[in-house]
C-alpha cells in the first residue's frame, strides 16, 4: 500500500506539472483552434528566467521564501510577454491564412526560440538553485512525498481552481467563452477578440512558466531543451482531456502522470512512454475527442 | 583497345614497383583509417603518430638495422573501402598494420590480415567482439574495449562495495545499455544478480517513480548506464528521499558538469573512467614530439593510443629479430614496451594489458581516483 501511493504521489506530481502546461494548448487550441507549439518553449524560458533571477536574489542575500515567489512573478511577468509578442508577430499576421500557415509558423518559433536559448545561455545543463526549503510537516510520510512535490501539488490546484473561477465570474472569462464559442458572434455583440486571444496567450504562458519554475527546482537542474519533451507530453495530456476543454486539460495531465508512475512502478520504465502513447491511442479511437471534449456539432 | 593496353601496362609497372620495396629488406608500417570524410578527426592523428614514431626509430638506426617506410590508405571509416585498402596494403607488402579505426571497418579488413598472416593492431577500435569473439586471433588493441568498464564497475561493486543486490538502470542508449548490460553480465558471473535492471527516457520530467522502485526492490546500490544529466537527477531524488545507498556509473558521468549541475548529492557518487597516463614517461615525449612537429597544435583523437601502438609493433619485430608472424605476436604477448599510454603486453586475446580505466569518487567536489 505504502509502495502504491508513493507512486501515487510521484504521478500527482508529474500529472500537476503536465496540466499547468497543457492548459496553455487547450485555451489557446478552445479560442483561435490552433496548437501553440511553441508553448514548451514558454516554459523552459520561464525556468530560465527563474534561475537568472533567483541567482541574482541570492547573491544578494534575500531570505528563501521571498526568492520563490520573486523568481515565480519575474518569470511569469517574463513569459507572459514572450506569449503576447509570440502571438503578435508569428498567430496574428496569419489569421486569416489557411490552417496549416499558423501551425508551421509555431513549430518554426518554438525551433528558433530554442535555439536562440541555446545560443544566448548555454547548450549545457545548469545546476536550478533548491528554491523550495525542506520542511518536515509530513514526518512519517518524506518517502512519499517531499516539500517540492507537496508545494508543486498545491500550487497547481490553487491555479486551477483559480483559472475556473476566472473563466466562469470574470468579465475577461466570460469574453473568452463567447469568443470560443464563435468569433464572430463574439465580435457583433462587441468583444475585442484580439484582445481576448492576447489575454488567452498571456494566462496561458504565465501557467507555463509557473511550472517551468516548479520542476525546475524539484529536479535541480534546467537546459534549452526541456521545453520540447514537456511540450509533447503537456499536449498529449491536453488532447487526452479533450484539447479546448479547461477541466480536460487538468485531467488528462493527472491521468498521464499516473499511467507513466504506475507503469514505471509496476512494469517497467522502458514501457513508459509506450503505456502513456497507447493510453492517448485507445482513448482516441473510442472518443475521438477527448475525455471531456465536445464533439463538434456538425450541420448538414 | 590501345588505352586498355596502356592502362595494362601502368597497372604492371606499379606493382612492380610496388614490390620493390618489399624486396630491399624494409619494413613497411602499414597505415589504413579514416583519413578523408567526415571521421577524418579520428584517423588523422594515427598517421601523425605513425610518421613520429617512424622518425624516432630510423633516426636511432632503425629496426633490426632497416629502416621503417609507412604506407597509409584511406578507407573513412568505411567498410567497403577498408578491405580495398587492406588489399592495397597488401600488395604495397606491409609487414604489419597499425590501424583500423572504426571497429566496422577494422572488422571487415582482418579476415584479409588472417590470411595473409599479418598483425593487425587499432589505437581506436573498441568493439569488445573483436578481441572476445576469438576469430582474430591477428588483432591486438592499446585502447580499452567497451566492455572493460562493465567489468571494472562489476568488480569494483562487487569487492569493494560489497554489493548484493544491485539495480542496474540505464538510458536506453548504445552507450549507457551497452554498459549496463556489460555490468550486468560480470555481476552474474560473480554470483550477483541485478534485483533490477531498467531503462530510463532521457530528457523526462523527472524519474521519482523509478526511484521509488529502486528503494521498493531493497537494492543495495545503483549502477547507471549513461550520461550525466539523467545520473544527476535520478542522484538527486535518491538523496531527497534519504536513500543513501552507492550510486555507480560510468565516465560518461565522470565530467566536472556532472559535479556541477549535482551539487551536495554528487558527494560520494562513483564513476568510472579512463585511466589517467599523464604522468607516464612516454606520454611527455610524444606530447614534445608532437609539438615540435606542430606548433601551436594539440594532438588529436587517440594520438597516444596510435603512438604507443606503432611503438608497441616496431618494438616487437626489434625483439622478436624477425618479421615473422609467429614470432611478432610471441614477442607482443611477452614482451612488455614502454609506452605513452602505459607499460603495457598483450593477453592471448589481444587487449592491452595495463591500458583501461580506474575509478573514481566525488569527495568535496571533486573527482578523486579510488584506489
Amino acid at each position: 500500500m505504502e509502495y502504491f501511493l508513493e507512486l501515487f504521489f510521484s504521478g500527482l506530481t508529474r500529472g500537476s506539472i503536465y496540466a499547468l502546461i497543457a492548459l496553455g494548448y487547450t485555451m489557446v487550441y478552445g479560442i483561435i483552434e490552433l496548437i501553440n507549439f511553441a508553448h514548451g518553449e514558454i516554459y523552459m524560458i520561464g525556468a530560465f528566467v527563474g534561475l537568472v533571477v533567483a541567482g541574482v536574489l541570492s547573491s544578494f542575500g534575500f531570505p528563501a521564501a521571498s526568492i520563490v515567489i520573486l523568481a515565480t512573478i519575474a518569470a511569469v511577468i517574463y513569459a507572459a510577454s514572450y506569449g503576447y509578442t509570440i502571438e503578435k508577430i508569428a498567430y496574428r499576421p496569419l489569421r486569416g491564412a489557411p490552417r496549416l500557415s499558423p501551425l508551421i509558423s509555431a513549430i518554426g518559433m518554438s525551433i528558433f526560440l530554442q535555439n536562440y536559448v541555446m545560443l544566448s545561455q548555454t547548450s549545457d545543463f545548469l545546476s536550478f538553485p533548491s528554491l523550495i526549503p525542506e520542511f518536515g510537516f509530513l514526518k512519517n510520510y518524506e518517502s512519499m512525498i517531499g516539500s517540492t512535490d507537496f508545494l508543486i501539488i498545491a500550487v497547481a490546484a490553487i491555479v486551477m481552481v483559480g483559472l475556473n473561477l476566472f473563466i466562469k465570474f470574470t468579465r475577461m472569462g466570460k469574453a473568452m467563452r463567447a469568443t470560443a464559442q464563435n468569433r464572430k458572434m463574439a465580435m457583433l455583440v462587441g468583444i475585442n477578440v484580439d484582445q481576448v486571444i492576447s489575454a488567452t496567450f498571456v494566462i496561458g504562458s504565465a501557467l507555463a512558466a509557473i511550472g517551468g519554475v516548479l520542476i525546475a527546482s524539484h529536479i535541480g537542474q534546467i537546459n534549452f531543451f526541456i521545453g520540447f519533451i514537456a511540450g509533447i507530453k503537456a499536449f498529449t495530456a491536453a488532447v487526452l482531456g479533450g484539447i479546448g476543454s479547461v477541466p480536460g486539460a487538468m485531467l488528462g495531465g493527472l491521468i498521464l502522470g499516473w499511467t507513466e508512475s504506475f507503469c514505471t512502478g509496476y512494469v517497467s520504465s522502458d514501457y513508459e512512454d509506450v503505456f502513456a502513447f497507447a493510453l492517448l491511442v485507445l482513448i482516441l479511437i473510442f472518443r475521438p475527442s477527448g475525455l471531456l471534449g465536445k464533439a463538434p456539432i456538425q450541420k448538414v | 583497345m590501345k588505352r586498355s593496353l596502356l592502362v595494362l601496362l601502368v597497372a604492371a609497372m606499379m606493382t612492380i614497383g610496388s614490390f620493390g620495396s618489399a624486396i630491399a629488406g624494409k619494413i613497411v608500417l602499414g597505415v589504413p583509417g579514416a583519413h578523408s570524410g567526415d571521421l577524418a578527426a579520428y584517423g588523422l592523428p594515427t598517421v601523425d603518430a605513425a610518421k613520429l614514431v617512424v622518425k624516432s626509430i630510423n633516426e636511432s638506426g632503425g629496426v633490426n638495422g632497416m629502416q621503417v617506410e609507412l604506407s597509409t590508405q584511406d578507407d573513412q571509416c568505411k567498410p567497403e573501402f577498408a578491405t580495398n585498402a587492406a588489399m592495397k596494403l597488401l600488395s604495397d607488402g606491409v609487414t604489419v598494420v597499425l590501424g583500423h579505426i572504426c571497429s566496422g571497418a577494422t572488422k571487415a579488413a582482418l579476415p584479409i590480415y588472417k590470411d595473409s598472416n599479418l598483425v593487425c593492431m587499432s589505437p581506436s577500435a573498441t568493439s569488445p567482439s573483436l578481441t572476445l569473439s576469438g576469430d582474430y586471433p591477428n588483432f591486438f588493441r592499446t585502447i580499452a574495449s567497451d566492455d572493460a568498464q562493465g567489468a571494472l564497475a562489476a568488480m569494483f561493486a562487487a569487492e569493494k562495495l560489497g554489493l548484493k543486490k544491485p539495480a542496474i538502470i540505464h538510458d536506453k542508449g548504445d552507450y549507457g545499455k551497452g554498459f549496463a548490460e556489460w555490468t550486468q553480465k560480470y555481476l552474474e558471473e560473480k554470483g550477483i544478480k541485478a534485483v533490477l535492471f531498467e531503462g530510463v527516457t532521457p530528457g523526462a520530467v523527472d524519474y521519482s517513480a523509478v526511484v521509488q522502485k529502486v528503494k521498493a526492490s531493497g537494492a543495495d546500490g545503483v549502477i547507471f548506464g549513461g550520461y550525466h544529466p539523467e545520473a544527476s537527477k535520478i542522484v538527486s531524488q535518491m538523496r531527497k528521499k534519504k536513500m543513501t545507498i552507492p550510486f555507480l556509473s560510468d565516465d560518461g558521468v565522470k565530467a566536472k558538469t556532472f559535479i556541477d549541475i549535482t551539487g551536495k548529492a554528487a558527494e560520494g557518487v562513483y564513476a568510472t573512467g579512463p585511466q589517467d597516463i599523464t604522468a607516464n614517461p612516454m606520454y611527455k615525449v610524444a606530447l614534445d614530439q608532437f609539438k615540435a612537429a606542430n606548433a601551436g597544435k594539440e594532438p588529436g583523437a587517440f594520438y597516444f593510443e596510435a603512438y604507443s601502438a606503432a611503438l608497441a609493433l616496431l618494438k616487437a619485430i626489434d625483439y622478436a629479430k624477425s618479421t615473422d608472424y609467429d614470432k611478432i605476436v610471441e614477442a607482443l604477448r611477452t614482451h612488455e614496451v614502454e609506452t605513452p599510454v602505459g607499460k603495457i603486453k598483450f593477453d592471448a586475446k589481444g587487449d592491452a594489458i595495463g591500458v583501461g580505466f580506474s575509478v573514481y569518487q566525488v569527495q568535496n567536489g571533486e573527482y578523486v581516483e579510488v584506489k
